[in-house]
């Protein structure tokens, strides 16, 4: 317990200082000085150089929920059938999933930024999400996977001599069965959304797309002078939703170790 | 309906579950399908349900062959061993679910399902899910859920294994009611002889795969057609003794030939005498040692030393016996059962 606190109070104590910083006139060293609104100033108008915060977060928003959302859809989907039909070439499938997931991703960009040139969806959040999803999904895949295999085979059965079909079953039965797992896992899908910094840097270069991750490096490599109250205000509200998701859903989180089941 | 397997065969790689099948069950008959664990029963059921497929043979339902039916188009109700209810839904829900699946109107619904929870006694637990009912009840919310499609064919998978003692009998009772009330065609699997030969009409043993014997439960205990069958049947056990027959008489050990009531072919047979069919008598045959004495209660179990072998003997809780005494046994002659030593087939239909 005590080396809980004792390992985590630097961090603790970081975050405080950034929050107490974004409304500080100066810092000097480490030490702030005096009380202003004045770094908060980009919630009403537009930073110059930058387009609004708003138009920003809405970006962010919309990359993670999608993340989010679609991981969960077809990642439940993929793992329903991996785990439960048997058709030719699961045995491939299963360990090539792992394989893509090995991949450093940076190594790819090169080519995903061709073919998303291609496709036309270069500089659009839909082509992120989409490089976001096939990067992510072969890991949530196989965790839910693993859902899904602790569902009983009688279950299913069941559900098979009462009439349903194979879908019916993934989303009356097992989907139901499955969902605090599955919640967990689209929280954390939100999440690394939400954190997501090099896709969308690379791939969304223009204002109007850019995401809340990267306002803040540009902010913070500003090339004549970077103004650090801005950025602990900025830091600071980026943070903000991340901390209130895992506030508000800490309890289901921790149904990804569960195996996703409910008793 | 009357269901029918031909020469069903079910093989899973190399392995064969099932081998060479054929029976068939009467239009609201009980059949139950006997065997120790991993003979093929439960693939038998499973293959009738149509959640198997057959490797070859037919399956029969009247006149309408069903190898190539969905689960869902035969028309079939089946309780799992584990019930295999749906722990997200109340148990309304559980027993309406085959209903909602077809559409059915939700009047017509909230109306078959208490008229089947009535008649199963469960009305009380409508409102509650699964995992707050004690085993019993969520082994009749499963009959109610096989049972509220009106289905042609109720398939049991081991109901009562899940049950302490008591509520097995209580429950076996209310299934043989239920099945007789509702005059529906019934297949039960089950490793449990008691069970089985208490519900149902016929029994069928299986051993590997095959099926060995198929009969009332009286003909089965009485008559039974092979050693496996002889022995498998019957608590406490049926003792086997080696026997040699030459010129029409038998002679155990190097006892005194005895007639046959009927000429058998000379050879080494198995003698098989049931525990009921031995008494302690002052004149008897067979003389041996006891060895051990267990009280069941209503009887005593005595265990006795007979040349190599080990005889049972169910006796009177006062039978004057005590333990390492010499002790005669009488045979009820009229009662044994022969079998031959090398195929073990019954040589005394």
């Amino acid at each position: 317990m005590l080396s809980l606190v004792v390992l985590s109070a630097p961090i603790i104590l970081m975050y405080s200082w950034l929050l107490v910083a974004s409304f500080s006139v100066r810092i000097t060293g480490l030490v702030p000085h005096g009380f202003t609104l004045e770094n908060w100033r980009f919630l009403g108008r537009a930073l110059p150089n930058e387009a609004s915060i708003w138009t920003t977060t809405l970006n962010s928003l919309l990359f993670a929920f999608a993340v989010g959302i679609l991981e969960v859809l077809i990642g439940s989907m993929a793992a329903y059938a991996l785990s439960r039909l048997n058709f030719a070439g699961r045995g491939v499938v299963l360990s090539s999933t792992m394989v893509l997931h090995s991949f450093p991703s940076v190594t790819l960009l090169i080519a995903i930024f061709l073919v998303l040139r291609f496709l036309g969806l270069y500089d659009r959040l839909a082509g992120v999400i989409l490089v976001k999803l096939a990067l992510d999904l072969p890991l949530g895949i196989w965790i839910m996977k693993g859902f899904f295999d602790n569902v009983p085979w009688d279950i299913e059965m069941a559900a098979l001599i009462d009439g349903c079909s194979r879908l019916r079953i993934w989303w009356r039965v097992m989907v139901p069965l499955v969902k605090p797992g599955l919640l967990a896992f689209g929280i954390f899908a939100f999440l690394s959304g939400w954190n997501e910094f090099l896709l969308p840097y690379v791939l969304l270069p223009s204002q109007n797309s850019q995401t809340l991750s990267v306002l803040m490096a540009s902010l913070a490599s500003e090339e004549r002078f970077a103004d650090y109250g801005l950025v602990t205000a900025v830091s600071v509200f980026y943070i903000l939703p991340a901390v209130l998701v895992f506030a508000l859903t800490q309890k289901y989180l921790l149904n990804i170790f569960s195996g996703g089941v409910k008793g | 309906m009357q269901v029918a397997l031909e020469h069903l065969s079910k093989r899973f790689g190399a392995v064969t579950a099932v081998d060479d099948v054929s029976l068939t069950v009467g239009e609201g008959e009980f059949l139950a399908l006997l065997g120790p664990s991993g003979c093929g029963k439960t693939t038998t059921l499973f293959l009738v349900a149509g959640l198997y497929r057959p490797s070859s043979g037919r399956i029969l339902f009247g006149d309408r062959v069903v190898n190539d039916e969905h689960p869902q188009e035969r028309g079939i109700g089946l309780v799992f061993q584990s019930y295999a209810l749906y722990p997200h839904l109340t148990v309304f829900e559980n027993i309406a679910f085959p209903l909602r699946v077809k559409r059915i109107r939700a009047g017509e619904v909230a109306r078959r399902v208490c008229e089947v929870a009535e008649m199963v006694g469960i009305t009380e637990c409508l409102p509650r899910r699964p995992g707050q009912l004690s085993g019993g009840q969520q082994q009749r919310v499963a009959l109610c859920r096989a049972l509220v499609k009106a289905p042609a064919v109720l398939l049991l998978d081991e109901p009562l294994s899940n049950l302490d003692a008591r509520l097995r009998e209580v429950t076996r009772a209310e299934i043989k009611r239920l099945q007789k009330d509702l005059g529906i065609t019934t297949v039960l699997v089950s490793h449990d002889q008691a069970e089985a030969l208490g519900i149902a009409d016929r029994v069928g043993v299986m051993q590997s795969g095959r099926l060995v014997a198929l009969m009332t439960p009286r003909d089965l205990y009485e008559r039974p057609p092979s050693r496996f069958v002889a022995d498998f049947i019957g608590t406490p056990p049926i003792n086997f003794l080696p026997v040699t027959v030459a010129d029409g008489c038998l002679a155990i050990g190097d006892g005194v030939p005895r007639p046959l009531p009927r000429p058998l072919r000379a050879g080494r047979y198995d003698l098989g005498v049931r525990p009921e069919h031995l008494t302690v008598a002052a004149d008897g045959d067979l003389v041996g040692e006891v060895i051990l004495l267990e009280s069941l209660g209503r009887e005593t179990l005595i265990h006795v030393k007979f040349a190599k072998t080990r005889l049972r003997v169910l006796a009177g809780p006062d039978a004057p016996v005590t333990l390492g005494q010499p002790i005669r046994l009488r045979l009820a002659w009229e009662h044994i059962l022969l079998f031959e030593a090398e195929s073990g087939q019954a040589a005394l239909p």
